[in-house]
């Protein structure tokens, strides 16, 4: 019998032979061919995700272990013990992931296709994007920490590359984006040393990194040999096995904690394990708040916005920044054993969440806005974590990756827009002449390269620039400030609908996927404060309600100023739409983040929905998730969170309502106001927090960096070398002198040389004819 | 074995005058093939030598040793020659005071 779960490994092989296809043959292939063998890559493993999803229901959920062909024995000493394979891990909260990678992946590709076109690195894009997917499934396959490290340190990788994609941008722009791409990777560091630290305590106290051993083969391929269940070994071939309960990280620390009293051995201490586990969650969390952009290692995602928008689709609001959520999840034994770091969890998270949320409302950039909202609502993921709904926290994990894939792509099909009316105005250099040559740009981002050349080279030739030269325009015009918009509703009628939802679906309107899931995080902090007594939570459940409101009012102000009032410059008056490549994707994002909240509606609804079944993606994470807590629907707080969102996008209308909302100095009207003003500003000015963090750490670091190269490394350690080169030079230069050239010296040297060594050995000889005499 | 006739002084201060001479040739000349010739009264002198001293203790292996000695000289100064064409070649000269590249 075939058995589905061993097609696992082919996830991560799928995406990196499209990857290798792409890298050698990417030059060769088209654009066309490059963009369908990448979408192929991490389309047909989401179709393996849903099989696998198929094959667990099938197997009554449980967890299957497996080991690919290759790679079987990864790390292992015998004389240590130490044995770490290179396993996958299929359960229900593995492939949850894994759908979300492959499936809003998938539709990112797609729409790559159209939004890269023409870009000159165009293969590379997808080079990339395929590498990333396989480091992501990597990450979320694993079934021990440190294969799941090389996940986090690749996906890491990736981001970088990505972020810094337009390195070569003149006017110092590509000096922006590689700076960009260097502050990701060096914050990220830092939370990867946490990380590390983490793994390190977790081999040192479990002596393992598995999640969980491999036991008996229930389940497995035909003609394999198989496992001895004590010691748990097995064949190199794809095998599927069950897992022991109880055996691995997770299982013995539940077992302890239930026993209690278990010490962990330091060098000659013994320190409690409930210590050790708050410190190793501990650690776990600041890799959290590096990789999920958390405070505080929150600055460096904002930034990344310098990257593609796909690329701040995939990786900066739908994918790797979950990683750290994941992480927790995954872990939850861990933080549940912990309530101490929990509680800091939770703080992190309804921090970040205000904290974000208060300075989305005063960015200019669509996309940082954007961005900022991406690290408030992860904020709401880790603060949900932190009360120990874990299950929450996904389901909000995954209909942010609906709602702000979709968020970010309609965002870039606006910057494309814009960008192509800003094009057609400076092509044409006169507005007058506009209303006619319009209708040629719809069809400017077609698959089909040939007839959108031939379009372009009939109207207008000289516009047929790559996007990516876009910036060496004279003067810079800034196709991502919603000052340069406003209007584009009827310029561009299908982004405004799909931005619409997916605005509704973010600031939790009813029905909308974010309603549910945001107001299963409010319920579950209400809960935990009511009902558990937890401090922290009271505080945690007014920050997030706070940040509930920040985000329907930057959210709303954004619809408002990008989409609705009258253009506001002759760019955004000649904005198009962007190609179906590009809209459809965005379309079926919609669609899924207008009813993603389907996935887990509260049980309270039960009686209403018929033959529907509520809290579906709880009852399917419990079967991996071992905390799953009991959130009970709150008609009162739910209406009280819809109350919120709503008064907030009300009061943005009322501010941002007329038909240019904004001052005559071009600023926001919140400015006109004293009392509304310093509140502006300081948002604008993001809290200070790239400055705060320039004084305090990167001024210092780079004085220190200076005094080490320049008073210590050149002053005391080159001069040390160069005075001992100088020394043998200057003895060298006196000995030259004995070099004469000539053969005469030479000899006669040798003859010297040679008298001396024949009376040195004659000289005993000498003396008895001496005596003798 | 003593040996009648000229007795083994004399050998041993020919051979004595004659490498003293070749090491004055080589000392003062500044023709290369002058000094050349010097180096082969050397070898010679030494050679000299050591037949006189083979007959003198009835040991062919002093003679044995000079074939060897020939042998050698003759492959020096087949390489030696060539270099000395080659030089001249370059130089147009064989003078060996001209020849003081390698002067520190």
């Amino acid at each position: 019998m075939f058995n589905f779960a061993t097609l696992v490994p082919w996830m991560v092989f799928l995406p990196l032979i499209g990857m290798g296809i792409n890298l050698v043959y990417g030059k060769r292939l088209g654009e066309r061919n490059v963009g369908l063998i990448a979408s192929a890559a991490v389309g047909i493993p989401f179709l393996i995700a849903v099989g696998l999803g198929m094959w667990l229901a099938q197997n009554n959920f449980a967890a299957a272990l497996i080991n690919p062909p290759i790679l079987d024995g990864w790390i292992s000493i015998p004389s240590a013990a130490l044995e770490i394979p290179w396993q996958f891990r299929v359960d229900t909260l593995s492939v949850t992931m894994m759908l979300v990678i492959t499936g809003v992946g998938f539709l990112i590709h797609v729409y790559s296709i159209g939004y890269m076109h023409g870009d000159a690195r165009y293969p590379r894009f997808f080079v990339y994007l395929n590498l990333f997917v396989a480091f992501m499934l990597i990450l979320v396959s694993a079934n021990n920490f440190l294969m799941m490290f090389v996940g986090w340190e690749g996906v890491g990788l990736c981001s970088f590359l990505l972020i810094g994609f337009w390195f070569d941008r003149k006017k110092g722009e590509g000096w922006r984006n590689s700076n960009a791409a260097r502050k990701a990777f060096i914050v990220n560091r830092v939370g990867d040393f946490g990380f590390m630290l983490a793994i390190f305590l977790t081999f040192w106290t479990f002596g393992t990194l598995d999640y969980s051993k491999p036991g008996e083969a229930a389940l497995r391929a035909p003609d394999t040999t198989i496992t001895d269940s004590v010691s748990g070994q097995i064949t190199t071939s794809a095998v599927v096995v069950k897992p022991i309960p109880g055996v691995g990280v997770f299982g013995m620390a539940q077992q302890w904690l239930n026993e209690g009293g278990h010490k962990v051995r330091f060098g000659s201490w013994d320190v409690s394990f409930t210590v050790v586990l708050t410190l190793i969650t501990l650690f776990m969390l600041l890799g959290v708040t590096g990789k999920s952009a958390q405070l505080p290692l929150m600055t460096w995602l904002p930034d990344a916005m310098a990257g593609p928008t796909p690329v701040s689709a995939l990786i900066h609001a739908a994918t790797m920044v979950t990683a750290g959520i994941y992480l927790i999840t995954r872990s939850n034994v861990f933080f549940h054993g912990s309530p101490f770091t929990s509680g800091v969890v939770t703080l992190v998270g309804a921090l970040t969440a205000a904290y974000a949320g208060f300075i989305a409302i005063g960015q200019w950039d669509i996309k940082k806005v954007l961005a900022y909202s991406t690290v408030s609502q992860l904020g709401f993921m880790v603060a949900a974590a932190g009360v120990g709904a874990y299950t929450v926290a996904f389901f909000h994990l995954v209909t942010h990756a609906f709602f702000k894939g979709l968020l970010f792509l309609s965002a870039g099909s606006v910057i494309h827009g814009v960008e192509h009316g800003n094009h057609a105005v400076s092509a044409h250099g006169d507005v007058g002449a506009h209303g006619s040559t319009h209708s040629t740009h719809d069809d400017h981002f077609t698959l089909d390269e040939s007839t959108d050349v031939a379009a372009h080279g009939s109207t207008h030739g000289a516009t047929n620039t790559p996007i990516a030269e876009e910036a060496d325009h004279e003067a810079p015009f800034d196709a991502q400030d919603m000052r340069n918009m406003g209007g584009l509703r009827t310029k561009m009628p299908t982004t405004f609908w799909v931005y619409l939802i997916g605005t509704l679906a973010l600031a939790g309107i009813f029905p909308f996927a974010g309603f549910w899931s945001k107001d299963d995080i409010l319920a579950a902090t209400f809960q935990a404060a009511l009902g558990d007594g937890q401090i922290v939570a009271y505080l945690a459940f007014g920050l997030l309600l706070l940040a509930a409101f920040f985000t329907a009012f930057y959210m709303w102000r954004q619809i408002r100023l990008v989409f609705l009032g009258k253009p506001r410059t002759v760019a955004a008056d000649h904005a198009v739409e962007s190609a179906p490549v590009m809209l459809w994707p965005l379309i079926i994002l919609a669609a899924l983040a207008a009813v993603g909240g389907a996935l887990n509606l509260p049980t309270a609804f039960e009686s209403v929905l018929g033959g529907f079944k509520p809290e579906i993606l709880s009852n399917w994470l419990a079967h991996s998730v071992t905390f799953v807590p009991e959130v009970s629907f709150n008609i009162v707080l739910a209406i009280t969170a819809l109350g919120v969102a709503v008064g907030a996008i009300l009061i943005a209308n009322y501010v941002y309502g007329r038909a240019n909302p904004l001052t005559k100095k071009g600023d926001d009207p919140l400015m006109a106001r004293t009392e509304t003003r310093r509140i502006f500003e300081l948002s604008n000015a993001k809290l200070f927090h790239d400055e705060i963090y320039d004084v305090t750490v990167v001024q210092p670091f780079i004085r220190a960096s200076d005094t080490l190269a320049g008073p210590i490394d050149r002053g005391i350690i080159d001069r040390g070398f160069l005075g001992i080169g100088g020394l043998v030079r200057g003895i060298a230069y006196r000995l030259r002198g004995l070099q004469t050239g000539y053969v005469r010296t030479y000899t006669v040297t040798m003859l010297v040389g040679v008298l001396i060594v024949l009376f040195v050995i004659l000289y005993p000889l000498l003396r008895q004819l001496a005596g003798g005499q | 074995m003593p040996t009648p006739g000229i007795p083994i002084e004399y050998f041993v201060v020919l051979s004595a005058v004659l490498f003293v001479m070749g090491v004055l040739g080589v000392l003062v000349r500044r023709n290369a093939i002058m000094i050349f010739m010097s180096v082969e009264l050397m070898l010679n002198a030494a050679n000299l030598a050591l037949v006189a001293f083979s007959r003198q203790w009835g040991d062919v292996g002093g003679q044995l040793f000079v074939f060897f000695v020939m042998t050698v000289a003759a492959a020096e100064v087949a390489v030696g020659l060539a270099l000395i064409v080659a030089i001249f070649k370059a130089k147009k000269s064989i003078d060996i005071d001209e020849l003081i590249s390698m002067q520190g």
